[in-house]
């Protein structure tokens, strides 16, 4: 019986899997919109992987847009300034967000639950200013434009990748895609692994952690760093995908958006933040006539989400077998006592 | 000027610090961080400017009735949201999630309603002091006196009546006061009403002299947040101290650098501040 769901779960992964490389790409090959919003989709999800990590170590982190602002901006800053390659920007945003991360979290991560939660705020709050007011860096309100789309790869003489042509959205939907499943597949490998285990007792106490000789600090320091790297490499992307960039896109509301998306798909699944992204941001698509609406809908959904599905969208199956078994347990129970008396 | 930044980051200090009150007592009874504390703020400025601005009742009466709307929008908080979700939670994480949506509900809602024109009411007093070589409009001078007036009474109340008891023995040991026979969930709703009612006020008598607009939340609840940062959650003193503080240093800071680089320094300064003292300058060790 167990074989049997573990096949169907693996066979409903191959199928997303292969949905999600092939099919879509070749079915809407001519349509630039779907493709943009599944890309759009596929980013947010990068991102909220990150900040899932950090909610796996038990800490609510409202900071994430602050890392993708660093992100976004190292590789638009490079591209138009420096000229520098887009395949040496991405993943040295991912880098440069990461080691912000890593040199911040040594100071946040001290503190715990609230604070933390309001410390993270915060950041992201001085990070917007400092998008705003290092003008001769960042070009302040105004903003970076005219982003170019990414140039060729070409190693030696050989051209691995070829330049990304304007208008055209299939190799930029196979980037993402690739980027995207890399991370999940490498983050669903570090969540099983030792140090997976030791970021969940970490969630559960740090202080039972240290107690085993766990060093607490390095571990949680690791895991945000991940969290930053995603969070680089995230606006790195959207950067080129937008080919603009603005301090107004950093703010607050979106490290609250990419939390939300974490919940909706459910915080015990490394699968939440991306069902939850995809699914508020096609559904959103579906509903364009009353996008005006459109954040009024999202707290409206968060509340909900809250009051009756605190465990998130993924719950709902396991939720209902688990239920089943326990009835099944008690009715075991009540028929041996019948036979007893 | 040393003494003109001195009285205003004063004046300033005394309305945030009736602000960082309401946050750290629904935090303390609750353990609930109210994201939408800002938000709270806000929905008093619009009911102070649609009575005393827009119906031209008088000021005080006015006063009462963003009292009463935002006591009431306290209670439903706690009562249909708060409430059931604290009895079925697991992680804490759920709790604050559900209040950064409801900070977003009022925030949205509001921009549905008023829309996002910037608004202003007119003075309730002319004129200008001029104490200790700083000018004081008479208007500041009403404004930092209800301020003290409302910190006080609040303070008394807490100290001296039994609700007040019950609310500071929730803050302390939830389980302890059941066994004393307190009724918890009167008790944490009166509480939430007075954390909402107290940022209802402080928008209500802020409004004469800040902007008036459906955004105004959010910046205020960062500001409230670093208040209670400052100061450290879950205490009365703590959020008092740091209110005055974050006043001061607003004040200072818009006498010397001005404009936007202000926060920028103040938001440094906190998080550097937090690694040397990760409560607080009065907070308990938490989490």
């Amino acid at each position: 019986m167990i074989n049997k769901n573990r096949l169907l779960g693996k066979l409903n992964f191959y199928i997303i899997g292969i949905a999600y490389l092939i099919i879509i790409p070749v079915v809407f090959y001519n349509s630039p919109y779907i493709l943009s919003i599944i890309i759009n989709a596929s980013i947010l999800s990068c991102i909220s992987l990150g900040v899932w990590l950090t909610f796996v170590i038990g800490r609510i982190n409202i900071g994430q847009a602050a890392f993708v602002g660093i992100g976004g901006y190292t590789t638009a800053v490079l591209l138009t300034k420096f000229g520098i390659s887009f395949w040496i920007c991405l993943p040295l945003s991912g880098i440069i967000a990461a080691l912000l991360s890593l040199i911040l979290g040594f100071a946040l991560l001290r503190l715990k639950g609230v604070y933390f939660a309001m410390i993270t705020l915060t950041l992201t709050a001085l990070m917007n200013l400092v998008f705003l007011n290092a003008i001769f860096i960042t070009n302040g309100p105004n903003g970076i434009m005219n982003i170019k789309r990414p140039g060729a790869l070409i190693i030696g003489s050989f051209t691995i990748i070829p330049p990304f042509g304007e208008g055209n959205y299939i190799p930029f939907y196979y980037l993402v895609a690739f980027i995207l499943v890399i991370c999940l597949v490498s983050i669903w490998r570090l969540y099983n692994s030792r140090i997976g285990w030791i970021f969940q007792s970490l969630r559960q106490s740090e202080t039972l952690a240290q107690s085993i000789g766990i060093n607490i600090v390095k571990y949680r320091i690791v895991a945000y760093t991940i969290c930053g790297f995603l969070g680089g490499i995230g606006g790195s992307l959207f950067t080129v995908y937008i080919q603009n960039i603005f301090p107004e896109s950093f703010k607050i509301v979106d490290s609250i958006y990419y939390m939300l998306y974490c919940f909706l798909g459910g915080l015990d699944y490394i699968f939440g933040p991306v069902v939850g992204a995809f699914l508020l941001i096609i559904s959103f698509e579906l509903l364009r006539s009353i996008q005006r609406y459109q954040e009024l809908i999202y707290a409206i959904i968060m509340i909900g989400v809250m009051l009756w599905l605190p465990n998130g969208i993924l719950s709902l199956k396991f939720y209902r077998t688990i239920k089943i078994r326990k009835e099944k347990k008690i009715g075991d129970l009540r028929q041996k006592m019948k036979k007893r008396e | 000027m040393v003494n003109q930044i001195i009285v205003n980051g004063i004046i300033l200090g005394s309305t945030y610090a009736l602000i960082a009150l309401g946050l750290t007592l629904i935090f303390g009874i609750m353990n609930v961080l109210n994201f939408a504390h800002g938000q709270m703020y806000m929905v008093g400025t619009f009911v102070m400017y649609y009575t005393y601005g827009v119906y031209g009742y008088n000021f005080f009466i006015a006063l009462l009735v963003t009292i009463f709307v935002l006591a009431i929008i306290g209670v439903i908080f706690e009562r249909f949201f708060f409430r059931r979700l604290l009895y079925y939670a697991k992680r804490e994480e759920v709790s604050m999630l559900l209040a950064m949506g409801s900070a977003l509900l009022v925030e949205n809602s509001a921009l549905i309603f008023f829309g996002e024109k910037r608004r202003g009411i007119k003075p309730i007093a002319e004129g200008v002091y001029n104490i200790f070589n700083a000018y004081i409009p008479v208007q500041r001078l009403i404004i930092f006196l209800m301020a003290i007036l409302f910190i006080i009474t609040f303070l008394v109340l807490m100290q001296n009546t039994k609700t007040g008891r019950a609310l500071r023995a929730l803050a302390q040991d939830k389980e302890v006061t059941y066994l004393m026979g307190v009724n918890v969930n009167r008790v944490s709703m009166i509480g939430f009403a007075a954390g909402a009612a107290l940022a209802g006020i402080s928008g209500a008598i802020l409004a004469l002299i800040f902007p008036i607009f459906s955004g105004s939340g959010t910046g205020m609840s960062i500001k409230a947040f670093t208040m209670i940062m400052i100061g450290g959650a879950g205490v009365i003193p703590g959020a008092i101290i740091g209110g005055f503080i974050l006043g001061m240093l607003e004040s200072v800071g818009y006498g010397l650098l001005g404009g936007s680089s202000t926060y920028l320094v103040i938001y440094f300064g906190v998080i550097v501040f937090l690694i040397f003292r990760p409560n607080g300058i009065m907070g308990k060790p938490w989490g």
